[in-house]
């Protein structure tokens, strides 16, 4: 975000709403986030905060007749939101790809993987059925799928969950993309199995020079990956900077609070985890204000009735608040 | 709520003693399939009495099955399960009696509670079934909503699905107290939670347990959740037990090849220095088939020819630490187990 050359994904002002006329769930509020080629950022955010809908708004999966949708997306020289059917369809899987938290639902169950990558290069591309195989194949061995071959006449449901995410993201990457787009790519797996598949999506990032966004409520998952990581609360991005300064020197409340109430094991036992009070505000009655000021210990009267603008405390860091000038005694005094 | 305690703080709350589940598989119209799922395959456990037991492992490993025998939903082919000093079943202890001491908390806020009651009726419903009037149970209903964060003029007459899944998962605590039980399993009771109200309910659960004297087995796939919470933890991996023992010293210096793995797949959290080689290959192999011998030799580095050709079992390492792993047998015939001290005769 702060480099003279363009971005490669640029999302200005982007708003979604879902509903009738009747209840307006206002899942995205204003949103601007910048991705250069070759970056890799997370989102990350608690259920609700609207971090799955700006990811899917990028392939314009939404339902169109309940969704309204502003904004400016554009990613390379396309306007996302112009674009009509034909060339959506085209867009999509060719120029930016998404890989899905549950392979099982995303995958069609009754052909093979194989098949399913072959028909999906070949809707793009005007090769031969061998070449599209031949490239399936290498793309399985990319992704380090044991006996490519025979795993490739494999259906869905024949497949381990570590497994079945790696012929996902084979299938993502079938049309070389260069935009990779992951939702929750690793929530649905164990432990030994999640670090290997986000050790994976890292390496493939930076060897094939992909843009990532990354969505995840895991800040740990957010840290093994991206570059950089933006914070989403109540539809909005509260927070953005590099990895290292979002752990070590967070400045919006909520990065804080977040931080501070999970069990690392650092603390003494015993001790009671820091907590933040109350729920998510309701999405479809917003308060005018900053979102958060009803949960936060440092919110002035001010916070519930302005919209905060951004406040850079260093280059590349932004943060959303009134009250940066609180949290920074507050990181001084208490980080380790 | 020690009125009932029976065997003095020395004899452990829960004892558990060779427990085996195999679910057999249909077989199909061809006559085809028709294996096991060894999901709880022979673990020995005990829980003491006022602390907290963790239990982690991958899925398939047991750990959910594990819960259930406890509480009795699913019977044991074999194996036993003393509370107390009572086997749970016998005429000292039938089921019922269990039940009135031992609680469980579900995943799923949502299915865990009936739709068609509110959340005063929902608490109140088990007291009833065990003999308290009803005015009583709403009392004491409307007392554990209170204690649970919840002001009972606001939430009493609500349903489930006016509640968001923190309150609901209060609630289901709330429930589980209702029978004033000792023992309290919670199978992944958090972990559908936003982090920041998983920390509502995980110091909400650390405050009913002094305040109560409460034990608990609190399953979760999540180490630093465990980690917090447990005084002793359990490692387990394909229906057996790998690993346990105090916290501190499983998650310092873990014995078994599995659970070093297991913890060195804990995202690091600091950007410089980010994991760099995964620890593991593959997925955890399927509990329908499980391997041979030690059945985390097919993913271990450490595997030699012992490993697969006999089982291990859990035997001391250190004070309070227990290991299944050839390497910790003196004279095992693996190259890293130490030297026997004497041979038998």
């Amino acid at each position: 975000m702060s480099g003279t050359d363009t971005p490669y994904v640029d999302i200005r002002g982007l708003r979604v709403t879902f509903g009738d006329g009747r209840k307006q769930v206002r899942a995205v509020n204003g949103v601007d986030l910048q991705v250069q080629r070759g970056e890799a950022v997370a989102l990350i955010g608690e259920s609700g905060s609207g971090k799955s809908v700006t990811l899917r708004s990028l392939l314009r999966l939404h339902p169109p007749k309940r969704t309204k949708i502003e904004g400016a997306i554009r990613v390379g020289d396309t306007d996302v939101l112009g674009l009509a059917p034909g060339p959506l369809a085209a867009f999509r899987g060719k120029v930016a790809a998404m890989i899905f938290q549950e392979p099982l639902l995303a995958m069609d169950p009754v052909y093979p993987v194989g098949a399913q990558i072959v028909e999906a290069i070949r809707r793009h591309e005007p090769v031969t059925q061998a070449e599209a195989h031949a490239r399936a194949l290498q793309l399985f061995e990319r992704v380090r799928i044991p006996s490519p071959e025979r795993r490739l006449q494999a259906y869905p449901h024949e497949m381990s969950g570590g497994m079945r995410q790696r012929a996902m993201i084979a299938l993502a990457l079938a049309c070389r993309p260069q935009l990779l787009l992951a939702d929750e790519p690793t929530t649905a797996l164990d432990a030994t199995v999640q670090i290997q598949i986000l050790l994976l999506l890292r390496e493939l990032q930076r060897e094939l020079g992909l843009s990532v966004i990354f969505v995840t409520h895991d800040i740990g998952a957010a840290v093994e990956v991206a570059d950089r990581i933006a914070v989403m609360y109540a539809g909005r991005i509260v927070e953005e900077g590099p990895a290292a300064t979002l752990i070590r020197a967070p400045r919006h409340p909520y990065t804080l609070a977040l931080l501070r109430s999970r069990a690392d094991g650092a603390l003494a036992k015993g001790t009671r985890l820091q907590t933040i009070p109350g729920a998510p505000p309701d999405l479809s009655a917003l308060p005018a204000g900053c979102a958060f000021a009803e949960r936060c210990g440092l919110a002035l009267p001010i916070c519930r009735d302005t919209q905060p603008g951004s406040v850079r405390p260093v280059a590349g860091h932004a943060v959303r608040c009134l009250r940066t000038d609180a949290t920074a005694p507050i990181l001084d005094g208490a980080t380790p | 709520m020690n009125a009932t305690d029976v065997g003095g703080p020395a004899q452990p709350l829960l004892a558990v003693r060779g427990l085996v589940k195999h679910f057999p598989l249909k077989k199909d119209v061809l006559g085809r399939g028709g294996g096991v799922v060894r999901a709880v395959d022979g673990i020995d456990f005990d829980v003491r009495k006022g602390e907290t037991l963790g239990v982690v492992g991958e899925s398939g490993c047991g750990k959910s099955t594990t819960a259930r025998l406890l509480m009795q939903l699913i019977a044991p082919d074999r194996g036993e399960v003393v509370f107390d000093g009572e086997g749970v079943g016998s005429r000292a202890l039938p089921l019922k009696a269990f039940r009135r001491q031992a609680q469980m908390v579900f995943q799923d806020s949502y299915a865990s509670l009936n739709p068609r009651l509110t959340m005063e009726d929902s608490i109140a419903f088990a007291p009833q079934v065990h003999g308290l009037g009803r005015k009583a149970a709403v009392a004491r209903a409307r007392d554990l909503l209170a204690r649970v964060g919840l002001e009972p003029s606001r939430f009493a007459e609500r349903y489930p699905h006016e509640l968001s899944g923190g309150q609901r998962q209060r609630v289901n605590i709330a429930r589980a107290l209702a029978l004033q039980p000792r023992l309290v399993i919670l199978d992944e009771a958090v972990s559908a939670l936003d982090k920041s109200v998983e920390a509502q309910v995980l110091n909400l659960l650390l405050d009913l347990k002094d305040e109560f004297g409460l034990t608990y087995i609190f399953i979760s796939h999540d180490l630093n959740v465990v980690r917090y919470m447990s005084d002793r933890v359990m490692v387990m991996y394909l229906g057996q037990v790998a690993e346990i023992g105090a916290s501190e010293t499983l998650f310092q210096a873990p014995a078994h090849p599995y659970t070093r793995a297991l913890l060195s797949s804990i995202p690091s959290m600091d950007p410089d220095r980010r994991t760099e080689q995964p620890p593991l290959a593959g997925d955890p192999p399927n509990p329908i088939d499980p391997p041979s011998g030690c059945r985390f030799h097919t993913r271990c580095v450490h595997a030699e020819a012992v490993c697969s050709a006999r089982g291990p079992q859990l035997g001391p390492v250190a004070a309070g630490q227990s290991v299944a792993c050839w390497m910790h047998v003196p004279g095992s015939g693996h190259s890293a187990a130490p030297v026997a001290l004497r041979e038998a005769a």
